[in-house]
This record gives C-alpha cells, sequence and structure tokens, in this order.
C-alpha cells in the first residue's frame, strides 16, 4: 500500500474548479463568487469558513448535485455527473447528520451504496465486513442505528461511505455534533482510513483544530459570497497522533487558520 | 415479565375502576328511582340480555368485524396505491386531494342508501361503506411519509446512481410504514363504524345479522336491555382492533425508530 504522502499532488489535480460561481435563482442568492482551486489526488483538504459562506454549495457542486451558474468543476477532467455514472466508486459524501436509514441494521445501512450500484451479494458481505472490522464495529452489524451512539452512528456512516472504495470523499461537518473526545478519536480514526484507502478528502468544518490535525492542505473561505480568503499548507509529517496537538508547531498553525479565518469574515 | 404485568396494570387498572363506579351508580339510579326497563334497563338486566343473546351477539360481531376489516383492508390497498400516485406529482396531489377531503366529510349515512341502490343488499355493501370511511387517514398518512424522506437521504440515494424504482423501494416506501400504520390505527375504529352504518340500511340478506341490523331491530322493539348489549358488543370490537392496529403501530415504530 502505497502512503497517501508520497503521490499526493504529483500528478494533474483530481479536482479542478475553474471560475466556478453559484447563485440560487430562488431569491436570487449568490452563495459562491468565482473559485479557482485544484485539489491533487490523493490529498487531503480541509475548507473553513464562517456559517453560510457557502461550504456546503461548494461539497454539492463537487458531488455533483448542483451545477456551477458561472465557470466549470472537474473531476478527472469531467462533469461530476458524468465522472460519477461512469464510473461507480468515483464519489462518496458523508452528512453532518449519520442520516442511517433506521430500519436497517448497521450492516444493512453499509451495504445499501454498494446495492445500488449493483453489487453481487457475496461482494456485498465481504465489502460490509471488512469496512465493519475496519471501523471497529464488527459486533454491532446486526444492531440497528437507534441502539448505537452517535459517534458509532457516525462510523457507520463512514464505513458506508468508503464501503464502495470512492476516490472522491466529501465530507460536511461530519463531527459537529459530536462531543470532543468522540470526535478526536474520529479524527484520528479518519486519518488511519485515508492511509488505507488512499481516497481524496475534501473536508467542510468549522473547527480550526480539526481542519490543522487533519489536512495537508487548508482553504479559508471568506463570508458569503465566499472566496478563497487564504491557502494555507500543514506542514506535519504522516502518520500524525493524537500527540500532535501538544505540538507548539500545531498551535501556530491553528493560530494562522483561526486569523486568517476572523480577517475572511469581516 | 413481571414489568410487562405492572405495566398491563397501570394501564388497565384505572379505566377498569372508572368502569364499575359507572356501573354502580347507573345500578342505583336505576333501581333506587324505579326507572322503566325499556328507558334504561338496569346493568344486571343488560348483562342477561347479553348471556341470552350471547351466540346471536357473537355471531353479529364476527361478521360485523369481518366486514370492517374487509373494509380497512381494501383501505389499505387503495390509499397506498393514492397516496403513491400523490407522491409522485404535484399536479396529481393538487387536483384530487379536494376529492380525498371529499371522503372525509361526506356523510356516510347519506352515502349508504346510494350504495344500496347501486349494488344492492349485500356483504360487499357494507364492506364498500367500511371502506370509504376509512380511507382519508390512510391516504394523507401514507402520502405524508412518502413524501417527507430526509433530504440527506435523497441525496446519498442519488451520489450512488440510484434509479427511481430504487428511491421508491429502498426510501421512500420504507419511511411511510410508520406513517401508514398511524393512518391505519386511525382508520380501525372508522371502519367498525362504517360497518355498523352500512348495516342500518342492508343487511346481509339469509346469509347472517351484523351488530348494525340487530341494533335496529331491538332498538325498535323496545327491547333495550338487548339494545344496549349489542351497544356494548360493538364498542367491544371497536376497541379490540383499534387495540390490534396500537400493538403493530408500536412494534413497527419501535424498529423504525431514529
Ligand atoms: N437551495 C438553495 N436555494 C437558495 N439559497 C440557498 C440554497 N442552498 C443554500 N442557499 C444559500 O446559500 C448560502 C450558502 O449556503 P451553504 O449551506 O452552502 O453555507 P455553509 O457555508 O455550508 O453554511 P453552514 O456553515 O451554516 O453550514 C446561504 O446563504 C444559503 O441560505
Ligand atoms: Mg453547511
Amino acid at each position: 500500500m502505497s502512503s497517501p504522502t508520497d503521490n499526493a499532488g504529483t500528478d494533474a489535480p483530481l479536482i479542478v474548479a475553474d471560475g466556478a460561481a453559484m447563485t440560487f435563482p430562488s431569491g436570487d442568492v449568490r452563495a459562491l463568487a468565482p473559485l479557482g482551486f485544484g485539489v491533487g489526488r490523493g490529498d487531503f483538504v480541509s475548507i473553513v469558513g464562517p456559517s453560510g459562506c457557502g461550504k456546503s454549495t461548494l461539497l454539492r457542486l463537487v458531488a455533483g448535485l448542483l451545477r456551477p451558474t458561472e465557470g466549470t468543476l472537474m473531476i478527472g477532467g469531467r462533469p461530476p455527473q458524468d465522472a460519477r455514472r461512469d464510473d461507480a466508486n468515483a464519489l462518496s459524501f458523508v452528512f453532518q447528520q449519520a442520516a442511517l436509514l433506521p430500519w436497517r441494521t448497521v450492516a444493512g445501512n453499509v451495504a445499501l451504496p454498494l446495492e445500488l450500484e449493483g453489487a453481487g451479494r457475496l461482494d456485498r458481505r465481504a465489502r460490509v465486513k471488512e469496512m465493519l472490522e475496519l471501523v471497529g464495529l464488527a459486533e454491532f452489524a446486526r444492531a440497528y442505528p437507534h441502539q448505537l451512539s452517535g459517534g458509532m452512528q457516525m462510523r457507520v456512516s463512514l464505513a458506508r461511505a468508503l464501503a464502495t472504495r470512492p476516490s472522491v470523499l466529501l465530507l460536511d461537518e461530519p463531527f459537529g455534533a459530536l462531543d470532543e473526545i468522540a470526535r478526536q478519536r474520529l479524527n484520528e480514526e479518519l486519518l488511519r482510513l485515508w492511509s488505507h484507502d488512499g481516497f481524496t478528502a475534501l473536508f467542510v468544518t468549522h473547527n480550526v483544530y480539526e481542519a490543522a490535525f487533519l489536512s495537508r492542505r487548508v482553504i479559508v473561505m471568506s463570508k458569503r459570497p465566499g472566496r478563497i480568503a487564504a491557502d494555507i499548507a500543514v506542514p506535519f509529517d504522516h502518520p500524525r497522533t493524537a500527540a500532535l496537538r501538544a505540538e507548539p508547531e500545531f498551535a501556530r498553525l491553528c493560530g494562522e487558520i483561526g486569523a486568517a479565518l476572523e480577517k475572511g469574515s469581516e | 415479565m413481571t414489568g410487562f404485568a405492572r405495566r398491563l396494570a397501570a394501564l388497565v387498572l384505572p379505566p377498569l375502576a372508572v368502569f364499575l363506579a359507572v356501573l354502580a351508580v347507573w345500578h342505583v339510579v336505576t333501581v333506587r328511582f324505579d326507572v322503566p326497563e325499556y328507558v334504561v334497563p338496569p346493568p344486571g338486566g343488560v348483562l342477561d340480555a347479553a348471556v341470552k343473546s350471547g351466540a346471536k351477539l357473537a355471531r353479529a360481531a364476527w361478521l360485523t368485524g369481518a366486514a370492517a376489516l374487509c373494509g380497512l383492508a381494501v383501505s389499505v390497498v387503495v390509499g397506498v396505491l393514492v397516496a403513491f400516485a400523490f407522491s409522485q406529482a404535484r399536479l396529481v396531489r393538487r387536483a384530487f386531494y379536494p376529492y380525498a377531503i371529499f371522503l372525509q366529510t361526506v356523510p356516510i349515512v347519506a352515502i349508504a342508501p346510494v350504495i344500496v341502490i347501486w349494488v344492492g343488499q349485500e356483504f360487499r355493501s357494507v364492506v364498500l361503506v367500511a371502506h370509504i370511511v376509512s380511507l382519508f387517514p390512510i391516504i394523507t398518512n401514507t402520502t405524508q411519509g412518502l413524501t417527507s424522506v430526509d433530504r440527506n437521504l435523497l441525496e446519498l440515494f442519488r451520489i450512488h446512481n440510484a434509479s427511481r424504482l430504487q428511491v421508491l423501494l429502498r426510501l421512500r416506501f420504507p419511511n411511510a410504514v410508520p406513517n401508514t400504520m398511524t393512518g391505519i390505527k386511525t382508520s380501525s375504529g372508522l371502519a367498525v363504524i362504517g360497518a355498523i352504518v352500512g348495516e342500518f340500511f342492508t343487511g346481509y340478506g339469509e346469509s347472517g345479522q351484523g351488530l348494525g341490523f340487530l341494533i335496529q331491530l331491538w332498538g325498535g322493539q323496545l327491547r333495550t336491555a338487548e339494545l344496549f348489549a349489542a351497544i356494548f358488543a360493538s364498542t367491544l370490537l371497536g376497541l379490540v382492533i383499534f387495540a390490534a392496529a396500537s400493538l403493530v403501530e408500536d412494534l413497527i415504530a419501535s424498529r423504525w425508530r431514529d
């Protein structure tokens, strides 16, 4: 297994926004000013910004749930809708809520995207087992979502998203509703999964520490209509451990991101 | 199990106490003030009548219950289909919703004679009346369940290229199951009332007599004790069907809960 650190950003960027902007026709809301950026294959990029600046809108553009009203946004040189249609494992999305089907067991929930993509039964079963072991929920395979804690539900949600081996993983404040301990633990878990699977991650958060801990790069957005206010590289080596949070250099970087965020919010 | 017994006791004892108190007052008043039997029979008289006509009442309740359940079953099938049509296009919903409300507001006693003229005096006309009065709650609740799907889940299905059929079968219909159950619960009492009203207008001919028929017959003959027994039997029938529907709803809700 190659470390994502080695190959990230070496070739042409996987996700490219070229003057992509979004104005919602309803009420003529300009959510995103024209944006230009690229995200390398296997990179981990966080997006922070004030509430309502268009972060979710940006992720929904990348997911192909919305089309930019100006400019273009491409995944591997194709519009996201095409990328998704041609390649069943193109991308996955993790929402702020776990968004599980309450009538399905944990295993059934993880199997859902595989079913939708038409994977065979045996493949499905093997993959679900593997994913549940990876997120440490093997013994909860037959439990129902309401029997799990918020942190465990989010693990199921992660397992579901990664079950299809996506090249791009989009996460919209996935740990926002969790307490600090659960959040930190899931941050570490997510990094482990990232080194294991080598997907490209786009991670939206309000939390500066979380952004610095997880990413190789943090994009700071200004208030609505969102523009890129700063693009900050996070140079710490992988694999990162919990100890990183205690280092002075880490605190300095968080301060830098925080300052950029404050400036962009004015 | 003792926990269950205690919960059952907590559920049953208070209303039972009220029932006994009402019986006591009823008994004292009718006996003490010499109320004529054909106006208000004493509880003992009603019990006698119930025992004497027990077999007849049981057969009638069975028939009425069957008609109510058939009407309810037809309502489930028709209601889910209509709700499905409503959920597919807003225009369909806008165009037909007022007529669905019509089901709710039409005085069923006015419609029943029309049904007799069209369908005749048969089991299926009673089923039809039960069906008409029990349809509306199933339509509205199921439509609600089919259309109020979490936005994130819809997007999840879209991101994984789900077909319209997959969204329907794996998301919308399962999402609506608890709502449909709530509709069935609400409708269960209505279906029993509908069946009894239906029987007021249409007997079953040779094949038997329902509670509605007995109520009308005994009312006309001033056999008030029997009439009371039939009223209690009707209430009990509605209660049993409602309780069964509630039980199923609870079971489903406990699995579907978020
Ligand atoms: N479908 C829509 N129609 C009209 N306006 C919308 C729509 N979706 C979002 N908006 C508006 O676009 C702006 C950006 O919304 P978005 O949800 O992307 O912000 P956000 O950065 O994710 O905010 P938060 O941090 O609170 O999640 C907001 O002003 C929002 O009201
Ligand atoms: Mg958002």
